[in-house]
């Protein structure tokens, strides 16, 4: 419901009437077999970002088949009758180029990144493997080493990791967002050629792909390599996006993790709440986006109680999202404490709501980002791609400025009360360190995991 | 190549900012105060400006029992500055959506700030005060210590943070490289006030100063607002004595345990340093080792054949007092033995032979492919010339670089690869429970870190 409302905001903000200013000037059109392709502009340098995104990702795959989705994409370097194992990957960093894939719950995305004078030979490689991979038992068996190998070296290695897997299971249930994409171990081991091959026929199709392109290229352009390339394969029918809803959360939860390697004790809080949501996006930077936000300059400036504290939402998902708030004790503060001082913080804001300034502020650094993702070729890309996949349209990163613009105290307002009155009871997730000798044993250790929060800042240990 | 789950991490990639045909970037040598040095990259497509600068010294100047002073003062230059508090200067960042940034690196202290156009001068005016008017309020420096402390817990439980401190401490052990940057919780513990104030007074000077900027600014303005910054600095640091580091342990196993289904593998020998005549050969032959493609022959031997590792890279590192090349791995436990045997010999193959004349042309069509991808956004271009110009490469390297490349023979790199890679020399630093290995060096704590033990 709330869903829908927000879309036919969306709609009514987006009608002629105001000339709205486009913030990234991106040109779209479909091809014949239904492939949606999309430009964006950007003539600074020549070379080109050419991505081609797939609406499938992990919470697409049958239950038990976990990990499938991530390991299509690794399978997808395997190679074909034309350009054999090796030889893709090979092609592009011969031509000066970079390549990468990557795997969500709701897309998989393959891109290469480019001088324009190449930009029609990888085209030409990433519509041949749309069709046309080949895949031999050994390859499958090697691979799949290798994605356990990942998997242990983002999710097993580390706590935080695992702990964020179990997090979204608790989140999520009876939606496959529950899900690790990475795959839980157990059903890792079982993966195979066929099902993989399976899910590849089935969702690997032009209707259900869309091609990005960022650079140096209009659509006028683009549009005969896109009608040679991608838009000679025949479409074919795709299963529908089917996904169960998320079932209630009625009881409060409050999932506890002690590990000898958590040096530092955490407490975060999880709501799941509606995607998409612009005044929800601001109340996350007005309540903990930055160390002038209400949790920072309350719990660490004033009260001491924290070392940070902050809160995070991300619109940007096909289903539901997450809503989350977390802080890290100072020495000597408990975290019943803390999490007293959290709900207090919550408590305040449903109360006496958000001030004009906090609106202010948050709105400058909502546009300003905008106009640094433009400073970047495949930064904007990224977005399109994201939002796209995720059932949203052009129009709703074109339009997120005016929209910004628009949204009032009463908005951010409501929304807390979206978040913070919701009849899903919020997740409370504690990570405590632990004295070696009281490690469980490692057979009764849960299974693993959810994909790593993949910071891997640059650190000079 | 690493395959990522993308998650919310956005890789910002970017175009640098063009110039004539057949450049890769116009660099202007612009005035700087006296002693200093300051290049530009004008483009006015994007209402960004990024600037980057570095004052030499870092590590150096950490007092030896204090490290983690010049980490410490990192986290505290925002933190309030001239008449302004701490909420008060991060509230200006903040309502102007400026990001500014400081790093306490190994060989230089680091800042950096973006800024949109139109809020240049009140960006410049706050980094300004940051350098010549810190507070160190008490207050902001307990807060600090706590986010420092916090940081270092959180640290050693983490294995890929275990092993590269293991690695600098033990491959540089007794030289101030050995030192762990971030400090430890005894040292951030002990450091007072006055340390910080000191390290500033030793290091912000004009003589080791070097600053790029790129993006939406002109000449001029770059010249008055580097000028404002940096104009009132001290003409000159406090000299540091100090010497190369030799690196320690060759052939030797050395192994902190850690309850883990991987083991972390570093191992490293000596390597270049990048004013080395060798240096682009030796670039040339990394790649085809270990460098970014499944191509090369450790991905293809480990990963690609095998699946014993989800990635493997050699690099070459060059510092102002070392140059090393190394190579980082994790395999599961059972697996170590037999991905270290495979490492090794792909060392000594490259040292034998030398790389085939294909993986050769396909090397330096790469590398010369490559670079304009490698200059990003404005960000990337500002920190990119701030490398070259510590490294006095000169203004006009990077438009030279890939005739450097392409003039090299194929007999440069058989030569720096005989002279570098040899197997028997790496020193190896593992971390986790891996089976079958012959450990020369138990470790039960990582080193330089103190009292603290790790889990």
């Amino acid at each position: 419901m709330k869903l829908r409302i927000f879309f036919l905001l969306a709609l009514l903000l987006a009608l002629p009437g105001i000339a709205l200013a486009k913030t990234f000037n991106a040109e779209t059109f479909t091809l014949q077999n239904g492939m949606q392709v999309v430009v964006i502009p950007n003539h600074r340098a020549p070379v080109v970002s050419h991505m081609v995104w797939y609406k499938f990702g992990g919470a697409d795959a049958k239950p038990g088949e976990s990990g499938i989705a991530h390991f299509l994409e690794h399978l997808m370097f395997k190679g074909t009758q034309k350009v054999p194992e090796g030889q893709f990957s090979l092609i592009v960093k011969k031509l000066g180029g970079n390549e990468n894939a990557f795997t969500t719950h709701d897309y998989t995305a393959f891109y290469q990144d480019i001088a324009r004078d190449h930009l029609e030979k990888v085209m030409e490689m990433e519509a041949d493997r749309m069709k046309n991979l080949v895949l031999t038992d050994e390859q499958v068996a090697s691979e799949r080493q290798v994605v356990i190998e990942e998997r242990h070296q983002r999710v097993d290695n580390t706590p935080q990791s695992k702990f964020q897997e179990q997090m979204m299971a608790a989140l999520f249930v009876n939606h496959p967002y529950a899900i690790p994409v990475l795959g839980w171990l157990q059903e890792m081991k079982e993966m195979t050629r066929e099902e993989a091959l399976d899910y590849y026929h089935k969702w690997y199709q032009p209707n259900n792909a869309i091609l990005i392109v960022a650079g140096d290229i209009t659509a006028a352009e683009l549009k005969p390599l896109a009608e040679k390339y991608y838009g000679l394969i025949p479409a074919q029918a795709v299963p529908e996006r089917v996904r169960p809803r998320p079932a209630p959360i009625i009881v409060e939860h409050q999932l506890i993790m002690e590990d000898p390697r958590v040096g530092q004790p955490v407490v975060m809080k999880v709501y799941r709440v509606p995607r998409g949501n612009d005044a929800m996006d601001l109340l996350s930077e007005i309540f903990g986006g930055t160390t002038t936000a209400r949790l920072y300059k309350d719990l660490v400036v004033d009260q001491k109680l924290a070392v940070n504290a902050a809160s995070d939402y991300d619109p940007i998902s096909l289903n539901d999202t997450t809503f989350t708030i977390y802080a890290t004790p100072t020495p000597g503060t408990s975290l019943q404490a803390l999490e007293v001082a959290i709900d207090k913080e919550i408590a305040t804001l449903l109360d006496r709501g958000v001030t004009l300034e906090e609106l202010k502020g948050a709105r400058t650094r909502a546009l300003a980002t905008f106009t640094y993702y433009r400073d970047s070729l495949q930064g904007p890309a990224l977005l399109f791609g994201r939002a796209l996949c995720s059932g949203f349209d052009i129009d709703y990163l074109e339009n997120r400025a005016d929209r910004l613009e628009k949204i009032t105290i009463d908005d951010v307002n409501d929304a807390a009360d979206t978040v913070f009155r919701s009849p899903d009871l919020p997740v409370t997730g504690v990570m405590l360190p632990a004295e070696p000798a009281k490690m469980p044993p490692r057979s009764a250790a849960p299974k693993p995991a959810a994909p790593a929060p993949a910071k891997q800042g640059e650190k000079q240990p | 190549m690493i395959r990522i789950l993308a998650l919310l991490l956005f890789v910002f990639i970017s175009v640098p900012a063009f110039a004539a045909k057949g450049k890769v970037l116009d660099v202007q040598v612009i005035k700087a105060p006296p002693g200093a040095e300051a290049w530009l990259v004008e483009d006015h497509t994007v209402p960004v400006i990024s600037l980057t600068f570095s004052f030499e010294g870092g590590l150096a100047y950490d007092p030896d029992d204090k490290p983690g002073t010049g980490h410490l003062v990192s986290l505290l230059l925002d933190e309030g500055a001239g008449d302004m508090t701490s909420q008060e200067y991060q509230g200006k960042l903040e309502d102007n959506a400026i990001n500014e940034s400081f790093t306490a690196g190994r060989d230089a202290f680091y800042g950096s700030i973006s800024t949109l156009s139109a809020n240049r001068d009140l960006a410049f005016g706050l980094i300004s005060l940051a350098l010549t008017k810190p507070r160190f309020d008490q207050d902001a420096i307990d807060r600090m210590k706590n986010t420092a402390m916090s940081e270092i817990k959180k640290d050693l439980g983490d294995p890929s943070w275990l092993v590269a401190r293991t690695f600098n401490g033990m491959l540089f052990e007794g030289h101030y490289y050995a030192k762990p940057g971030y400090g430890t919780l005894d040292s951030i513990a002990s450091i007072t006030r006055k340390d910080l104030q000191d390290y500033v007074a030793a290091q912000f000077a004009r003589n080791v100063l070097k600053v790029s900027i790129a993006g939406d600014i002109t000449k001029d303005e770059a010249e008055k607002a580097i000028d404002k910054i940096f104009g009132s600095l001290p003409e000159k640091a406090d000299p540091l004595n100090v010497t190369d580091a030799q690196v320690k342990y060759g052939g030797k196993i050395i192994l902190l345990p850690l309850d883990t289904p991987q083991t972390f593998i570093s191992a490293g020998e000596p390597g270049i340093k990048h004013s080395d005549k060798d240096w682009h050969a030796a670039m040339v032959m990394n790649y085809i080792l270990g460098g970014s493609s499944f191509d090369a022959r450790l991905m293809k031997e480990i990963r690609e054949k095998r699946g014993l590792t989800y990635g493997v890279y050699s690099m070459l590192s060059s510092t102002t007092h070392a140059g090393i090349i190394q190579v980082n791995m994790s395999a599961s436990n059972d697996k170590v033995e037999e991905a270290l045997r495979l490492m090794k010999e792909s060392w000594t193959q490259m040292a034998k032979d030398g790389p085939t004349q294909e993986e050769f042309q396909n090397a330096k069509s790469y590398l010369t492919g490559a670079l304009p991808l490698e200059l990003t956004s404005t960000g990337e271009i500002a920190n990119a010339m701030n490398s070259l110009q510590r490294d006095d490469m000169g203004p006009n390297y990077i438009n030279n670089r890939n005739n450097i490349i392409n003039a090299l023979t194929i007999e440069d790199i058989k030569r720096v690869a005989a002279k570098l890679l040899k197997a028997d020399n790496l020193s190896i630093v593992l971390v986790g429970k891996p089976k079958n290995i012959n450990v020369d060096i138990l470790l039960d704590k990582p080193p330089g870190m103190g009292a603290a033990k790790a889990p």
